[in-house]
């Protein structure tokens, strides 16, 4: 049976992530808390308004209200990378070699490992980034498509179109894919060796969570009363494919979906509370936990996959032993 | 607490020209001392002269939505601030939008009503415009957007009034009254006006609305002369409200917008609820606004219903009180709107 720690605290739970193999909660305020050994915290972002774990790197990167980036690692050490001005970041991700993209308005700043920023100007607002797995190349979500840049070199950027408004991004881990989330209750994707879209619709909500599964063979997303799956697996992606639809519920919608690192397996958070894991093979569920007080926002799996860490829109926070 | 029992935050929006007089009427928003703290979206931080942790800047995106309607537009910007902002609720009471002076208010508006994030956790109060009494007849004439900011309005500040002659005015005001009959108007100096007459409106909610509006086409109760106007000019001017002038605007040319009144006796809900949606399909991006208070047959509540463009919401509001007259009335403001067809189709609802 699973057991639940909780760690009920109060404001919006922006990312739940294990830090070397410490659960830490980033909230709204900007302040992370972390059980290890006892409730503690540290302070970041006046107002933390986007996350991003560096898996590489074991770091939660951190923006916000206050225009800064923060780098948060094990054992809630939080350090200042950059300050972008009196504009809320909106947007931060990780990349290779210790690099780092954050979006503030029109532009979008890489500051690479050594210190040094460059900035990408776009006619239009920077809604997502997301770097590729594969090379120094980044992707940002924008107005009408994607764009691709490629910071360590002088080249032109690849312009990827697509009528409408996306709003959030990420690569396939073998970099062959890139899907944005839309304002509009759908995915868009591309086939990046030939620009072939991709489009997946049929969503009552907006998708807010993705998560790739062990080797990108399914994308399994939020929005729907259940955790939706896309199969990955095949050289054209999903295209002509139905998705899985892991975890329905009658009364409920899925908020918040992070896929098991090796097993094809999901855990599904719900706007009330409550949390699953399903398996893809055969859509059995386990209860992983009880509704609570607050849409799941973020989760995720420890190294030893064994733990997922949890974090909701009202506060109560917790971790999941599912070895118990 | 959940979501669900999170009360919804009132969105107050300020529109108005560069120069009207908005940062002055912010600013007296954020220093009066009523007790309530105000969040502020701008699109740039501008001379607000007031401390306050909450101004967000933020770039005006507007975003059409990808379902082949031309005028379904949010402003995508605003999602983003507001998400951010709902995040930390307990920091403030109400949330003012400032648009820059060329902006567009209809997909400000829409944001609060296509967006369900936005939608769950506020509400739009109300749209306020300025209007610089002495600029905004050049105004006129040179945009598009000062008239869709009045037409498109619930509360229009007529400021500066001290920089203009009172016949001037008059008509300024009858301009006004011309383009939006059922706005509440406030004619100013320095934006000086009881902040109650700009916050908490609830303009857009239907147990309220139309019910605070004094306005609200009571002005022609004595005259239905709109078919006249409409061929001789093309052009729909009201005059003559219950005010003491009896300016015309009639020699101000650069006023496009019209709005059809339209007043009938009780409905067939089987007739009306599928004219008003199809007027809406067919007409919606011509269709700024509308308001009206419908009387259905059978029904012994009041039916209030509200429109910007496509998007429309009816709900009853109260019984109808004794010796209340039974009768529907009906606002279009738009463009292009073709009043007799309108009036006749609306007639043909009314139940037998």
């Amino acid at each position: 049976m699973p057991t639940v720690a909780p760690l009920d605290l109060d404001g919006h739970c922006v990312a739940a992530v294990f830090l070397g193999d410490v659960p830490h909660f980033a909230l709204a305020d900007g302040t992370i808390h972390r059980l290890d050994h006892g409730h503690k915290t540290a302070q970041t972002n006046d107002g933390l308004l986007a996350a991003f774990h560096d898996a590489a790197n074991d770091r939660l990167i951190t923006g916000g209200e206050d225009g800064k980036i923060f780098s948060v690692t094990a054992g809630g050490n939080a350090a200042e990378l950059a300050s972008a001005g009196k504009k809320w970041i909106t947007s931060v991700a990780a990349g290779p070699q210790g690099a780092v993209a954050y979006a503030s308005g029109k532009i979008a700043f890489v500051r690479f490992a050594d210190g040094k920023t460059k900035e990408f100007m776009h006619p239009r607002s920077v809604e997502g980034l997301a770097f590729s797995p594969k090379g120094m190349r980044f992707g940002v979500a924008r107005y009408n498509g994607a764009t691709l840049h490629f910071p360590a070199a002088d080249g032109k950027p690849v312009e990827l179109e697509w009528a409408g408004a996306h709003t959030g991004i990420t690569f396939s881990p073998d970099g062959a894919f890139l899907v944005t989330t839309m304002q509009e209750n759908a995915l868009h994707g591309w086939k990046l060796a030939d620009g072939k879209h991709m489009r997946m619709s049929g969503y009552p909500g907006k998708v807010k969570s993705l998560s790739w599964s062990a080797k990108g063979k399914w994308l399994a997303s939020s929005g729907a009363p259940a955790a939706i799956v896309w199969p990955f697996s095949g050289k054209d992606g999903p295209m002509g494919k139905a998705p899985l639809e892991l975890g329905t519920r009658g009364n409920a919608m899925v908020t918040s979906v992070a896929c098991h690192p090796s097993q094809d397996v999901v855990a599904v958070g719900y706007d009330d509370g409550m949390v699953m894991a399903v398996r893809f093979a055969d859509a059995k569920e386990v209860l992983l936990r009880r509704p609570g007080k607050g849409a799941i926002t973020s989760m995720m799996w420890d190294k030893e996959e064994r733990r997922v860490a949890f974090g909701s829109a009202a506060g109560d926070c917790g971790v999941i032993d599912i070895s118990a | 607490m959940s979501d669900a029992q999170t009360t919804q935050i009132p969105v107050t929006v300020l529109t108005g020209y560069l120069g009207a007089g908005k940062t002055t009427l912010l600013n007296r928003i954020l220093s009066q001392n009523h007790g309530k703290r105000y969040a502020v979206i701008v699109n740039e931080f501008g001379e607000i002269g007031i401390d306050n942790e909450l101004i967000v800047e933020s770039d005006e995106e507007i975003y059409e939505m990808n379902n082949g309607c031309v005028c379904c537009t949010v402003r995508g910007d605003l999602i983003r601030v507001v998400e951010g902002l709902m995040r930390r609720p307990g920091r403030f009471d109400a949330i003012v939008v400032e648009t820059t002076g060329l902006a567009d208010p209809v997909p400000v508006a829409q944001t609060f009503f296509m967006d369900d994030d936005v939608r769950s956790k506020t509400r739009l109060d109300a749209v306020v415009v300025l209007v610089d009494a002495k600029h905004l007849p050049l105004r006129l004439k040179d945009s598009r957007e000062a008239e869709d900011q009045i037409a498109f309005a619930d509360v229009v500040v007529l400021n500066k009034t001290d920089l203009v002659m009172p016949e001037e005015l008059s008509k300024v005001e009858a301009t006004i009254r011309a383009i939006n009959p059922a706005a509440k108007i406030h004619r100013t100096t320095r934006a000086g006006l009881a902040l109650s007459e700009v916050l908490d409106r609830g303009a857009f909610d239907l147990s309220r609305a139309l019910e605070n509006d004094p306005h609200f086409l009571d002005a022609h109760d004595d005259h239905d002369h709109h078919h006249d106007h409409q061929e001789h000019d093309g052009h729909h001017h009201h005059d003559g409200h219950d005010h003491h002038h009896h300016a015309h605007a009639s020699d101000i040319h650069d006023v496009t917008v019209q709005s059809v009144s339209l007043r009938g006796g009780e409905m067939d809900p089987k007739k009306f609820f599928p004219w008003i949606e199809k007027i809406t399909q067919m007409e919606g991006p011509n269709i700024l606004r509308l308001k009206g208070i419908i009387a259905l047959k059978g029904d012994d509540e009041r039916y209030v219903i509200q429109g910007v463009h496509m998007i429309i919401e009816g709900d009853h509001q109260r019984a109808w009180k004794d010796g209340e007259k039974h009768e529907s009335r009906l606002v279009f403001i738009g463009r292009e709107l073709d009043a007799e067809r309108l009036k006749k189709s609306f007639d043909a609802c009314q139940a037998a």
